[in-house]
């Protein structure tokens, strides 16, 4: 299985670790990876609320790229997924607007014809390499491992762009990958929420207040660890878990483990590759209970 | 056939007033929507089940409430859609508000937040002879809008009111840009200014709740993204939201990614001392486990065909304009 793998900003930037996690994860699973080195920025939903059409330039721009390639494109953050999602079905459903777009990207020597797929690593292992076949690879069994799924917002929100009528299965994807590993799954309420990161800069305390609403209500309901598809909502429920804590007058002490990262763990990655010691939430009481050292 | 529906319960006037739920059996026929099912609960099983309801046809808005934990109206809701692989259908009062019994939920702080955005026309002038008259292509964005019938299904998922009551909510601010959309209102600049402010547009966490809940596709978030452009365009910039958005733009073009040490300085601004204080230790803590971005920012490769791009939309948006 071949792949445009779009790695998105964060994954580089304010989550290093990210990157390495899901190439090595990739690399395990024999996912062949061509990087779309000279994407943009998808815009992040940022970019979009002052100005639509261009963010659907510069995804149009990228999706053209894999076009070319005749790839689909695999994203490993949420937010990317959601906004190229979005994009990709203004840029499809309306033939005028996908050409206007086209006009912007000619002198580039670019067209998209709209005919990408596009799909977070999480989505390609549950529906194209298939969880059955992810689990004879395990060789460190996440048994005994309670692991909360944080879905965040943009990859299951809303619902129509993100194909969930075609792919019922995507409203569960993050338990099947848990179980698969061997490890159980806590479900709570607040797993589709959002994490606050994106009024982080805004209102802070409400930010805060979410990261402590949702890593409480898993770490009380018997969480050892959260784990997430998106970088940015790892961002907020780690880097400011201990502003959560203060906040809330309370330990909250909940890692929060990248998919990739997760996966990774079970699958025999080095620690090093993963970046395990770079999580503000420390994860070594965890690596011991299943095991193996960070 | 049989469908059972958990019922979350709640009597103020019991002896120990606490919510809990209630499982209910009831034959019901394949085409019936979960109202059908609860009224014919309330008429066959349980005298004592209140929920309001009135038109069955989505229209008045009445019966918005959460069924299987998302906010929808239950009159447009098909029973077997929401069975289907459930042990049961759970029904819930509509969320960010206090409950009165049951499924009635008290709407007086959805109501006092649309009305704290003045939803009324406010023109200046002399008045006209006849009707305020608008040309129907400048009206043509707010149709969508204007087809709110209020029912609350969007403040019942928003998931900043659920941790700050304060938040003015999707609902009073689709309302707004109702009004800040249309050419016969010119009370615009203190509308945008007002919005502008804490607990307003920028609040926002732009998590799609909203949108998704929505039973008339009015997509209120995206009302909300359009009212903090409006804003920027008016010139009410002095706050972090929007020169978060505009140095994220900046950002962009320059280097066709992000910068994200780039972009927390210029939201807050280098010599904002107190900011830069609260972010040290955030900072430190991410320096110390070795994660922090590149301080040498990398454009990508080719990022002069991504600044194009933007002198060309731009242009074209300013031809359309014109």
């Amino acid at each position: 299985m071949k792949f445009a793998f779009y790695p998105g900003c964060v994954s580089r930037g304010g989550c290093p670790e990210l990157y390495p996690s899901a190439k090595a994860v990739c690399q395990k699973l024999g996912l062949d990876l061509v990087e779309l080195t000279g994407a943009s920025c998808t815009g992040a939903g940022i970019l979009q609320e002052k100005n639509l059409l261009l963010g659907d330039t510069l995804n149009a721009r990228t999706f053209a790229m894999a076009e070319k390639l005749g790839l689909p494109i695999m994203t490993i953050c949420s937010t990317c997924q959601g906004v190229m999602s979005q994009a990709n079905k203004r840029l499809q459903d309306d033939a005028q607007y996908k050409a206007k777009i086209n006009g912007f990207l000619a002198e580039e020597g670019l067209e998209y014809k709209g005919n990408v797929v596009i799909k977070h690593l999480l989505w390609i292992i549950v529906e194209d390499y298939g969880i059955e076949r992810l689990k004879p690879l395990v060789v460190q069994p996440l048994t005994g491992m309670k692991i909360a799924p944080f879905y965040g917002c943009y990859i299951v929100r809303p619902s129509w762009a993100l194909g969930f009528d075609e792919n019922g299965g995507r409203q569960t994807s993050l338990e099947r990958v848990i179980e698969a590993l061997g490890a159980e799954a806590v479900d709570f309420s607040g797993k589709t929420r959002c994490c606050g990161f994106p009024i982080l800069t805004i209102n802070e305390r409400n930010s805060v207040s979410m990261v402590a609403k949702h890593t409480i209500e898993a770490k009380d309901l018997g969480a050892d660890v959260m784990v997430t598809p998106c970088p940015l909502c790892h961002l907020n429920l780690d880097g400011y878990q201990p502003k959560a804590a203060a906040m809330s007058h309370r330990e909250i002490d909940l890692p929060i483990l990248h998919l990739p990262q997760m996966i990774a763990l079970a699958l025999g990655v080095d620690h090093k590759t993963t970046g395990l010691s770079r999580h503000i939430v420390s994860l070594k009481r965890l690596v011991e209970k299943v095991g193996v050292r960070a | 056939m049989e469908a059972i529906l958990k019922v979350k319960r709640f009597n103020p006037e019991a002896a120990k007033p606490e919510p809990y739920w209630q499982e209910y059996r009831v034959e019901v026929e394949p085409h019936f929507t979960v109202l059908d099912a609860l009224i014919k609960i309330r008429e066959e099983k349980d005298e004592t089940l209140s929920l309001r309801c009135s038109c069955r046809s989505a229209i008045c808005g009445s019966c918005a409430m959460r069924i299987n934990g998302h906010a929808t109206l239950a009159c447009k809701t098909k029973l077997s859609e929401m069975a289907r692989g459930r042990p049961a259908v759970t029904v819930e009062p509509a969320g960010n508000m206090p409950t009165i019994k049951d499924l009635v939920a008290d709407m007086t702080p959805f109501w006092s937040k649309v009305m704290a955005v003045e939803p009324w026309l406010q023109p200046r002038g002399p008045e006209p002879q006849g009707e305020y008259l608008a040309p129907a292509d400048a009206m043509q964005h707010l149709v969508g809008v204007m087809a709110c019938i209020m029912c609350g299904a969007c403040v019942s998922d928003c998931t900043v009111l659920e941790i700050d009551p304060n938040f003015l909510g999707p609902a009073a601010l689709a309302k707004a840009y109702r009004f800040v959309g249309d050419p016969r209102d010119q009370a615009d600049a203190e509308r945008l200014q007002a919005l502008s402010r804490y607990s307003g547009i920028w609040d926002c966490t732009r998590c799609n709740e909203c949108v998704q809940a929505c039973p008339k596709g009015i997509a209120p978030m995206d009302r909300i993204m359009a009212l903090r452009d409006r804003a920027m365009d008016a010139g009410f910039r002095n706050n972090t939201g929007s020169r978060h958005t505009e140095a994220f733009e900046e950002i962009v073009e320059h280097s066709g990614r992000l910068d994200e040490l780039r972009l927390a300085i210029k939201t807050f601004g280098m010599m904002n001392v107190p900011a830069m204080l609260g972010l040290a230790p955030v900072g430190l803590r991410a320096l110390m486990r070795g994660k922090m971005p590149p301080i040498f920012h990398k454009p990508i490769p080719n990022a002069q065909a991504v600044q194009k791009l933007f002198k060309k939309v731009e242009e074209a948006q300013k031809g359309d304009r014109k």
